[in-house]
């Protein structure tokens, strides 16, 4: 082994060695037996080589006894709740429930209460994480000022206070000058744009998907349509203006042909759907459950099949959690009053799992668009099992079955859809720069 | 005398829906009703099937007759009946709907009856309350004692559900007692036509197992049953239909449309009626119109709701 290891070692400098794992990662290990050794902060080295019998002398060990080890999870879309929505989360507990749900990287959502639209609000989240905060969190900041859609926010002086990406989170632009301005603009910047494509007004008071299930439920649907016409209307922007372009959620078929299009023309598009959107369907709100109300809403089943197709075939990049805690006020209402959104930081690999488990998906495809996809997107260096790259690992048994239980849950708030549901997988320990963040009791 | 002669046993703690009861379930509510058809024609109307029982009418959207049906039938069914409005209470003052349910349980009815303007707002309510609880109206969802009295008029009238074509018209996209009456007509085997301008047809409607048309003359071919459904004031401008005098040019019912159904077709409206707009005056007042009619099967209806449901309260 070629290993290069401080002659007199200190605990600072204690090689951390996760060995008898399986590992697997987006690109390079596909279930290959053996470990990580792991060097301030940083994977030193990787693979069947290491191994209890050939590792630095002071090494603390972990055998991990046959469980993955995979890169940790990389969520593109979380709302955390910090500031002014305290009360739904705060960036201790939304971290607190990625760490035991494998997620060492959050990109918090902009759309707080005041809004991440001036530099100072990006230096408050970061500040908030680095005193409170368990993984890595990346602001992603408004796109618009105060998410209005109307003028462009200062893309410039946020990415230099540390945003990463653009979106205004829920709310989608409807002006589409507005939007081409923001592109045109975001460009010179080589800033990433995450739009959440809705058309509002054919939506209206649509709460869930439209068809025979909203019909017999007597709830208002929302059209496909509302998602697709959007989305086409931004493409045609984005070829238009050459920005780099995130589709935040595309939950249809409609929206899945107009990524294909896109893509086939080599424009720098990619896209992104939820956990929910993959594992669950209109009719699982059976009787009016609330938990299940989303944006955009769970669709028929045979889209979410043509979604989890085109997770496996990579048109579809990324899986988000699309975490979005709401206290029990805004959900114990009738269906249309309730708020939209789900928890789902610490449910999302083992939901994720159920795809893998039925033959749906490659668990190396699945654990790709959780980790090294949306590292690329970004530009982040994790999010890979490589030497060099910072040390956010996880170890999960991918067998593991247990039942959710929202009162165990560590966001603060319980809104899951998976509420008394049976998961199999269960993240055993997480690190993030070669730190313990969480280890199963 | 009590109007529990026969053996009409019905499994249900509360009705919340068409959905979910069986034919049988439905058939034992129509007989139980026909039989509190006499009640009503007594000149000593009272029973004592609730005698002692609190009954709350919980209306959070304003109602005339199904708030005054449910009540008369609390009555001669002997129970103390109270109404609540929605106007005068406190859920105008942000209280939740969980809340008032909450509150009102404590006060310990043994059925409440309740009309909500969401859909799924009842069953709701009905998971937080230890009570019998019945729907009288939750959003476009669901009304299932209009359908009952709309199935009892129908059957008294021609002795039957099962193969007859009923064809139900107007504005099907916000109708709760479009909804309840396919599931019921459907379930007792009758042919169900919907039929009104695309605009207000919901998506996915043939798939309750309706056949669809969005021309009267076709829908109304060989009917037997006409059922119209009101069109409320505030969907009449622009939004759906360009305005209420198209909208009765084409939909609404008038004497040389009802002559497209069968000659003895009858005439049914839940009410409260547009005159000039779904239905025409001579229509409505004519010799085919059962519309008075359903009013006292919606009497009927209720009491033998409100009864069924008695054998299920404790100590009952």
């Amino acid at each position: 082994m070629k290993m290069k290891i401080p002659a007199s070692p200190s605990v600072a400098h204690q090689p951390l060695a996760l060995v008898n794992g399986r590992l697997v990662d987006g690109q390079t290990f596909d279930c290959v037996r053996g470990g990580i050794l792991i060097l301030d902060g940083r994977i030193l080295d990787l693979g069947p080589e290491v191994a209890p019998k050939n590792l630095p002398v002071h090494s603390r060990v972990i055998d991990c006894g046959g469980d993955f080890l995979s890169p940790g999870l990389i969520d593109m879309r979380a709302f955390v709740g910090e500031p002014g929505g305290e009360h739904r989360e705060t960036i201790a507990t939304a971290t607190a429930a990625a760490a035991a749900g494998g997620v060492t990287t959050i990109l918090a959502r902009p759309d707080t209460n005041p809004p991440v639209d001036e530099p100072a609000v990006v230096d408050f989240l970061l500040r908030r994480a680095r005193d409170t905060g368990r993984v890595r969190l990346i602001p992603c900041a408004a796109m618009t000022q105060g998410l209005r859609g109307e003028e462009i926010a200062e893309i410039g002086l946020l990415k230099q206070a540390g945003a990463l990406a653009f979106s205004d989170g829920a709310h989608s632009i409807a002006n589409s000058r507005v939007l081409r301005r923001v592109l045109s603009y975001a460009r010179d910047f080589d800033a990433l744009i995450i739009h959440y494509a809705e058309d509002r007004d054919l939506a209206a008071e649509g709460v869930m998907n439209e068809g025979e299930f909203a019909t017999r439920l007597g709830l208002a649907g929302i059209p496909r349509e509302a998602e697709a016409i959007t989305l086409d209307r931004d493409i045609r922007l984005v070829n238009l203006t050459g920005a780099r372009y995130h589709a935040a959620l595309v939950t249809t078929t409609l929206s899945l042909d107009i990524i294909k299009r896109a893509k086939d023309a080599g424009l720098p598009v990619t896209a992104g759907t939820s956990i929910n959107h993959l594992t669950l369907n209109e009719t699982d709100i059976g009787d009016y459950r609330t938990f299940l109300k989303l944006a955009p809403p769970l669709r028929r089943e045979d889209e979410r099949r043509a979604l989890v197709e085109a997770l496996a075939s990579g048109l579809i990049d990324i899986i988000v959690s699309d975490h979005n805690p709401q206290d029990v006020e805004t959900k114990r209402l009738p269906f249309a009053e309730a708020e939209n959104g789900a928890i789902g930081l610490e449910t999302m690999l083992a939901a994720g799992l159920r795809l893998v488990a039925s033959g749906e998906v490659s668990l190396q495809r699945l654990i790709g668009a959780m980790t090294l996809r949306p590292a690329e997107i970004l530009g982040l260096p994790q999010g890979r099992l490589r030497v060099g790259a910072p040390a956010d690992i996880i170890r999960f048994d991918a067998e593991a079955a247990y039942v959710v239980d929202p009162s165990k849950l560590r966001s603060r708030s319980k809104n899951t859809p998976f509420d008394e549901a049976t998961m199999e997988g269960r993240v055993k320990l997480t690190l993030v720069e070669g730190r313990v963040v969480f280890e199963e009791e | 005398m009590s109007y529990h002669d026969r053996e009409l046993t019905f499994p249900h703690r509360h009705l919340l829906g068409i959905e979910g009861l069986s034919p049988q379930d439905i058939d034992v509510l129509l007989d139980l009703a026909e039989q509190a058809i006499e009640v009503s024609r007594q000149v000593e109307k009272k029973l004592s099937t609730l005698r002692g029982r609190t009954l709350i009418n919980l209306f959070f959207e304003a109602s005339t007759r199904t708030q005054s049906s449910f009540e008369l039938a609390g009555k001669r069914l002997g129970a103390d009946v109270m109404n609540m409005s929605v106007a005068s209470s406190s859920v105008k003052k942000g209280e939740t709907l969980l809340d008032t349910a909450m509150t009102l349980n404590a006060m310990r009815p043994d059925i409440i009856v309740v009309r909500h303007a969401q859909a799924g707002a009842v069953h709701l309510l009905a998971r937080k309350v230890d009570c019998s609880v019945v729907n009288a109206g939750d959003g476009a969802h669901e009304h299932p004692t209009q359908a009952l009295l709309d199935a009892l008029t129908i059957r008294r009238n021609r002795g039957r559900i099962a193969g007859l074509i009923v064809a139900i018209c107007g504005d099907i996209l916000h109708s709760r007692v479009a909804r309840s009456n396919i599931l019921l007509l459907t379930a007792l085997g009758a042919r169900v036509r919907v039929i009104g301008p695309s605009t207000l047809l919901p998506a996915g409607i043939a798939r309750m197992g309706v056949e669809v048309f969005t021309d009267m003359k076709q829908g109304l071919q060989d009917a037997d049953i006409v059922m119209m459904l009101r069109l409320q004031r505030e969907r009449m401008q622009g939004g759906f239909i360009p305005s209420p005098k198209e909208f009765f040019r084409f939909f609404g019912l008038d004497e040389e449309k009802l002559n497209y159904a069968r000659p003895d077709a009858l005439v049914l409206h839940p009410g409260p009626m547009n005159r000039g707009v779904e239905i025409d005056s001579a229509v409505a007042d004519g010799g085919q119109s059962r519309i008075r009619e359903q009013v006292e099967m919606g009497v009927a209806v209720r009491i033998a709701v409100l009864g069924a449901l008695a054998a299920h309260l404790p100590n009952g």
